[in-house]
Formats: structure tokens, C-alpha cells, sequence
């Protein structure tokens, strides 16, 4: 269960954002380049969320500090890497090869939100899956053993919530729509905080919730980019 | 095992070029080392920029009357233009070389493991003090450095004197060191981490074959991504070897240390990497690509469009010079960036062209003759083509060719290698057309000197050794950034930069950072499978 389990849980993880990067990002050499730097973005939120952590030691044992701060710091950091682009979006114009990419403004969020994600689920799950490809194997003795399954899982959820989010994010600042900045903000937090419940196992109803927030997240930023039903039956029926 | 401490100083060139024209120079030649021998080697390199600009602006308004500002703000748009598909270029390299380096580190132990060590670094770090660590860290770092800038006075000293052979027969040597005995060591080490039995002949057979290849590749012609795999894979090797053999904390330091030394060589106006490169472009011949060991810099290989001939050009205008006998290479070149650089143009497309031994003859319109090193000839092509933008389409398109039928032919001239066949000659000329104009992005690739790859594959590497996939992500990212920031400088400047201070600042720091702060905070988090 070593090598069949890491590989199951490494594709379901990281398969659909892999060929979301192949089949929207690989292309131009751009968004490459601005997936690397919002991830690098991240790095820098998640730098300054684990030295809060670090720093305020009687804290240090309450994962739910660390955890409502590092969210404080990554929407922070997704407003700023907002604004990066968007003052740089003229310089972007000249380097870019195609003018899609300033045309269509949500091809920046998908992108930088894309980076936030793989990054953070980079990070999230890189280690256990190492450990998972052997010699041992979770869950026998002590743990559970669907640990590493839920971990991908929700793994897979917060890197399409954060593509989401960014997409919904950009767009709401944009045209100053606060209501929907919450949004981001509060189900962020919301999804985050409900993961604590893993530590008692509490599968369904977290992985259960992150599911719903995920599937009504990425309907309004089908929206929020443009999409309705009427274009959604146009793309199922390949008219 | 004292040998290999020479490599560094083979391996590290670096070329990219914000040269006048940000034009890319070095399309077949892939990443670096690639043209270490003498003679042809250099002509595909020139031969694919000139065909890549004429292909690229047939009827791009680039006429030779432009004004300066102009041409200068077209230079800075196509700059960047080509500037995100150059990083990506550079990315997927250096990402591969990291991947083998991390992927060799986690599998094989022995790379791991210290046992032995460097002639050069003879305080092995055993004391449990940490004061006496620092100590020998800096004292075998320092060691390690005078050897670095030893070796790389020696090289520009080899180069001022100009002992091609020299330079060229410790190139060689060094890559067949690599590709023969460390290759050998690492598919040992590979076979014994897997287990697998492998009898000496066939392990011979292969590193045979695979040996040959390499130096064949690397040193006279190869497919192109043949040439570019066997470099990344000396590069990893190299960066292994140091990983294995440098004391835990001396990696450190000699990370700090050469990207401090790499900013003084380049930036200073004595500094030794500018003085190759300077004379290098005086010469007009390619900087070795492979041989600057000290470290890599980002330098322009501003070829034809250095400040000096740009300030030649006005001169030349002012006073109006026009046809001239030319023994040296910069009156011609003068006087081909003048205006009347069409008659010149037309006279090379036209007329044929006598090639005497090291001497030109050019005829010319009013029976006078251009004369000059043969050498210089090379660059005079250079400049008429980017400047081609008057010729017809077929003109353009057929010139690709023929210049390079002919600086084929004034290579093996002026190389003065009478030894060489003359069936030698025509070879290539026939074969060098089919392997050269193969895909058309290729033909404005950068350069990025192989000393950039071992030492950002050696911070990875480190940092991956500790067993922490987080940090190891951390300094990846944190290396890619800092090589946009370099790029991204390097477009604003247009002046030589230094590769390394910059991604390996960012990735020192987050190397750090990461593993002192964020993974004691990321692995509670996975532990309890809390998700930010």
C-alpha cells in the first residue's frame, strides 16, 4: 500500500491542477512566469503567518491562532499581489505575446489564483506524501487510515478554492464589490477553521463542507467571469 | 578525487545578452559550454542569429538610417517581448538540473553521506563546537576561493595571451573527467541504490557510449537537445560532487562567498570576468562559453553592438567616411554601420567573394579593395544582416546560407589549421544548414553558463539533503524569482549582471527562513491536517 497509495493520492491531489497548468498555463511563457511569482507571493504570507506563530510562544500550541492569522495574511497577500499586477499590467501588455491576457482580466486572477494553490497544497501535502511512498505505511496501528486519502482531498479542494477565490477576488476589487470580497475573506476562514475538526476525525463534515463551499465558489467565479448557463450548455454540448 | 575542484572554473559562463539589441545570440549553442572548440564550432551560433534576423524582420521598418532613440526604444519593446519566452527558456533547464540533483539526492545515499572530502577544504567541521564549525567553514571557503580566483586569472591570462589550445585542451580534459569517471561513479552509486546487478562490460559499454557521445556533443556538433541534456547532466554531476564533498557549512559559505565574488568579478571595472568579457568583444570571438570558471556572470555577448562601435558609427557618419583599406576590424566595421551599409550589403550578396588565406579581398564599387582579417569577416555579416532590412524576401532568406557557406570557409581560414582536410570543409557546409535552421524559437535561446546551474542545483540540493520537501520547494521558487529579478535587471540596465548574488540571496534566505520557521508551523499544521 506504499507505492499504489502515494501515486493514487499524489494524481488525486495535484492531477487536476497538473492539467489545468499543461492545458492553460504551459502555453505562455507569461503565465508561467506569474504563477511562479504568486507562489512566491504565498511563500512570503506563509514566512510571515509562521513567525507571528513562532514568535508569540504561549500561542504556539493553538493551531487555530496560526491558522485565522495565516488566512489574515494570504487574503492580505492576494490583495497584493493585486495590486502588483495591476500596476504592472501596461509593462505585462509589452511583454506578453498575446493582448488576451490584459483583455480578458480574469486570465490574471486564474493564474495568480492557480499559484496560490499549487503552492499551498505544494506545501500542505509534499512531505506526507514523501513519507507515504515508503517504507511504512500510515494508519496501521496508531491514526487513521483514510489520512492520507482526506489529506489529498482536501488538498485537491483548496487548490481549485484558491483559483476560485482569486478569480472572484480580482474581479470584486475591480468593481469594488465588498460584498463579495468578504466572501472570499469569510469562507476562506470558514473552510480553514472547519479542518480543525480533523484531528477528531470528523471527515464528512469537513470534507463535506469544504466540498459545498468549493462547488458554490467555483459557480460564482464561473459567473464572475462571464459564464451562464447558457454558455455552460454551449461548452457541454461542444456547440 | 583533486581534480574535480578545476571543474567549477570550466563550467560556468554566462551570456545573456542585453547587448544593444537584446538580440539573442546563441540559439544552437544551448546553454553555455557548448562551443568550447576552436573554429566551426563558433559559426553555427552567428550563423543562427543572422538567419533568425533576417527571417524575423523582412519588413520590419529597421532600416539603417533609424534614428538612435528609435532603434533604442524598438530594442527595449523586443527586449521584453522575447524576455518572458528567454526566462522560460532558462526555467526549464534549471528546473531539470535541480530535479536530477534533488531526485539523485533523495534516492542515492551516498551523495548524502560525508566521508571524504576536498583537497581544498581540509577542516572537516568534526568538532561538536559551533564556533569552531564557523571558523573552519570560512577558512576552507576562503581556501576554496583563492584557488576559484587563482584559477581565474590564470584563465584570462591564458586568453589575453591568447593560448586557445590551452584553454581548450582544459576544457576538454574537464568534461572528459566528468563524463567519463564521475559518470561512472554515479551510475555505480545509482545501481548500487537500486540494487541492481550490472556486470563490468556492460557498465563499460555504456559509459563508453555514453562518454563518447557527450564529448562529441559537447565539443564539436549534436542534436541540439542532445548537447543541452548532456550539459544539464554535467551540471547536476558537478553539483553533486560538491554537495558529497564539501563539509555541511563550507556549502554554505561558498554559496555566499561566490555570489559576492561573482558581483565583484562582473560590476568592478577591473573585476576579471569584465576584462575576458571586454576582450573578448574586442576580438570579436565568442567568450568561452564554457571555460569562464569563476562564476557565472550574466554578460552581454554585445558582439557587433557594443557601446564603442555604436560611438564609431556617429564618428564615422560625421566625418563621413566611407570606403576605406581596412586592416584592422573596426574602421570596416565602421564604415559598414554607416550609412552605405547597403553598397556593402549588395557587394556581399553580389559579388563573390575571395578568400586567401588569413585575407580578404572585398572588390569594391570603385576599384579599391576592402582587405581584412579574415576573422573580422565573421562579424561583418553580422552586422549587414541585422541591418538587411532593405533586401528583397528571397535575398533575405537565401542569404542565410550562403553567409554561412562562407564563414564556414573563413573559419577554417582563419583558424590557420592548414591540417585540416579540405573535404572537412564542405561537410559541414552542407550539413550545417539541415541542423540549423530546425525550429524557430530555438534561434534566439540564451546562454546561461553552467556555473549558474551547479550552484543553484547545490542550494536545492542542500537544502534538500535535510530531508524537507517544503524548504526544498521554497528555494526552487525562491531561485526562479530571483532569476526573473536578474532578467528583469538586466532589461533595465543593459549592462552586465552578475546571475548568482541575486537567486542565491533569495535562496539562502528562504532556505533558512523556511527550514527555521515555516516547517516547524507546515508540519504541525499536515500532522493535524489543518488546512490555511
Amino acid at each position: 500500500m506504499t507505492l499504489p497509495e502515494f501515486f493514487g493520492c499524489t494524481f488525486l491531489a495535484f492531477g487536476p491542477p497538473l492539467a489545468m497548468f499543461i492545458f492553460t498555463i504551459a502555453h505562455d511563457p507569461i503565465r508561467i512566469i506569474i504563477l511562479i511569482a504568486a507562489a512566491f507571493v504565498w511563500l512570503l504570507s506563509l514566512l510571515l503567518s509562521s513567525l507571528m506563530w513562532f514568535a508569540i510562544v504561549p500561542l504556539r500550541d493553538f493551531t487555530a491562532f496560526g491558522l485565522v492569522f495565516s488566512v489574515i495574511f494570504q487574503e492580505s497577500f492576494r490583495f497584493l499581489i493585486y495590486k502588483i499586477l495591476r500596476k504592472t499590467e501596461k509593462g505585462l501588455q509589452e511583454v506578453a505575446n498575446s493582448p488576451q491576457i490584459i483583455a480578458n482580466k480574469h486570465i490574471l486572477a486564474y493564474v495568480s489564483g492557480l499559484g496560490f494553490g499549487i503552492i499551498s497544497g505544494l506545501f500542505a501535502l509534499m512531505n506526507i506524501l514523501a513519507d507515504a511512498a515508503g517504507p511504512a505505511t500510515f494508519g496501521l496501528k496508531i491514526g487513521s487510515p483514510t489520512f492520507l486519502l482526506t489529506s489529498s482531498t482536501q488538498t485537491l479542494l483548496m487548490i481549485l478554492l484558491h483559483t476560485f477565490w482569486s478569480v472572484i477576488f480580482f474581479d470584486s476589487v475591480d468593481n469594488s464589490k465588498h460584498a463579495k470580497t468578504a466572501y472570499v475573506v469569510v469562507s476562506h476562514l470558514f473552510v480553514s477553521v472547519m479542518t480543525l475538526l480533523n484531528t477528531s476525525e470528523m471527515y464528512t463534515l469537513t470534507i463535506g463542507s469544504s466540498v459545498v463551499v468549493t462547488i458554490i465558489t467555483g459557480i460564482m467565479a464561473f459567473i464572475t467571469a462571464g459564464g451562464s448557463f447558457v454558455t455552460f450548455k454551449r461548452f457541454a454540448t461542444c456547440k | 578525487m583533486d581534480a574535480h575542484v578545476g571543474e567549477p572554473s570550466r563550467s560556468s559562463e554566462i551570456g545573456i545578452n542585453p547587448g544593444k539589441r537584446r538580440r539573442l545570440v546563441q540559439p544552437v549553442g544551448g546553454y553555455g559550454a557548448t562551443d568550447s572548440v576552436e573554429g566551426t564550432s563558433h559559426i553555427p551560433n552567428a550563423e543562427i542569429r543572422d538567419g533568425g534576423s533576417s527571417r524575423r524582420n523582412p519588413d520590419a521598418p529597421d532600416g539603417v538610417l533609424r534614428t538612435n532613440e528609435q532603434e533604442q526604444y524598438d530594442e527595449e519593446e523586443e527586449g521584453l517581448k522575447y524576455g518572458a519566452q528567454h526566462v522560460i527558456k532558462l526555467f526549464a533547464p534549471v528546473s531539470l538540473c535541480m530535479l536530477v540533483v534533488v531526485a539523485t539526492i533523495n534516492s542515492v545515499n551516498f551523495y548524502n553521506t560525508k566521508d571524504v572530502y576536498l583537497l581544498y577544504t581540509p577542516f572537516h567541521e568534526q568538532s561538536p563546537d559551533t564556533g569552531t564549525k564557523i571558523w573552519n567553514a570560512l577558512a576552507n571557503s576562503l581556501i576554496l576561493m583563492v584557488v576559484i580566483v587563482l584559477m581565474t586569472i590564470l584563465l584570462i591570462v591564458l586568453y589575453k595571451k591568447r593560448c586557445y589550445k590551452v584553454i581548450h585542451g582544459w576544457l576538454i580534459l574537464s568534461s572528459f573527467m566528468l563524463l567519463f569517471f564521475f559518470s561512472y561513479l554515479y551510475l555505480e552509486e545509482l545501481l548500487r541504490a537500486y540494487n541492481i546487478p550490472m556486470d563490468y562490460f556492460t557498465a563499460l559499454l555504456i559509459m563508453w557510449n555514453f562518454g563518447v557521445a557527450g564529448m562529441i556533443s559537447i565539443h564539436w556538433h549534436g542534436p541540439l537537445r542532445l548537447q543541452q541534456a548532456y550539459l544539464i547532466f554535467v551540471a547536476a554531476l558537478m553539483a553533486l560532487v560538491f554537495i558529497k564533498y564539501l563539509p555541511e557549512w563550507t556549502t554554505w559559505v561558498v554559496l555566499a562567498v561566490i555570489s559576492i565574488w561573482d558581483l565583484i568579478a562582473v560590476l568592478s571595472p577591473r573585476g576579471p570576468l569584465r576584462i575576458l568579457v571586454e576582450t573578448a568583444q574586442e576580438r570579436n570571438e565568442q567568450i568561452f562559453p564554457a571555460l569562464i570558471y569563476s562564476s557565472t556572470i550574466m554578460y552581454s555577448y554585445m558582439g557587433t553592438h557594443h557601446p564603442d562601435l555604436l560611438s564609431n558609427r556617429n564618428e564615422a557618419s560625421e566625418t563621413g567616411t566611407s570606403h576605406q583599406n581596412v586592416g584592422e576590424g573596426t574602421p570596416l566595421v565602421r564604415y559598414i554601420e554607416n550609412r552605405d551599409a547597403f553598397d556593402v550589403c549588395q557587394l556581399f550578396a553580389l559579388k563573390t567573394l575571395s578568400v586567401e588565406k588569413e585575407r580578404i579581398y572585398l572588390p569594391l564599387a570603385h576599384g579599391m579593395s576592402l582587405i581584412a582579417d579574415s576573422r573580422k569577416l565573421f562579424n561583418i555579416s553580422i552586422i549587414f544582416l541585422d541591418n538587411a532590412a532593405g533586401f528583397t524576401e528571397e535575398w533575405t532568406t537565401t542569404n542565410g546560407p550562403r553567409s554561412e557557406r562562407r564563414q564556414v570557409e573563413v573559419q577554417a581560414n582563419s583558424t590557420g589549421n592548414q591540417n585540416r582536410p579540405a573535404q572537412y570543409r564542405t561537410v559541414t557546409t552542407q550539413s550545417q544548414p539541415v541542423q540549423n535552421y530546425e525550429p524557430e524559437p530555438e534561434e534566439r535561446g540564451i546562454k546561461l553558463g553552467l556555473g549558474d546551474f551547479i550552484f543553484y542545483s547545490v542550494l536545492v540540493g542542500k537544502a534538500s539533503s535535510y530531508g524537507d520537501w517544503n524548504t526544498t520547494i521554497a528555494c526552487f521558487v525562491a531561485i526562479l524569482i530571483g532569476l526573473c529579478l536578474t532578467l528583469l535587471l538586466l532589461a533595465i540596465c543593459r549592462k552586465a549582471l552578475p546571475a548568482l548574488p541575486i537567486s542565491i540571496f533569495f535562496g539562502l534566505m528562504f532556505c533558512f527562513a523556511t527550514n527555521a520557521i515555516a516547517k516547524p508551523f507546515t508540519e504541525k499544521l499536515a500532522a493535524e491536517q489543518a488546512f490555511i
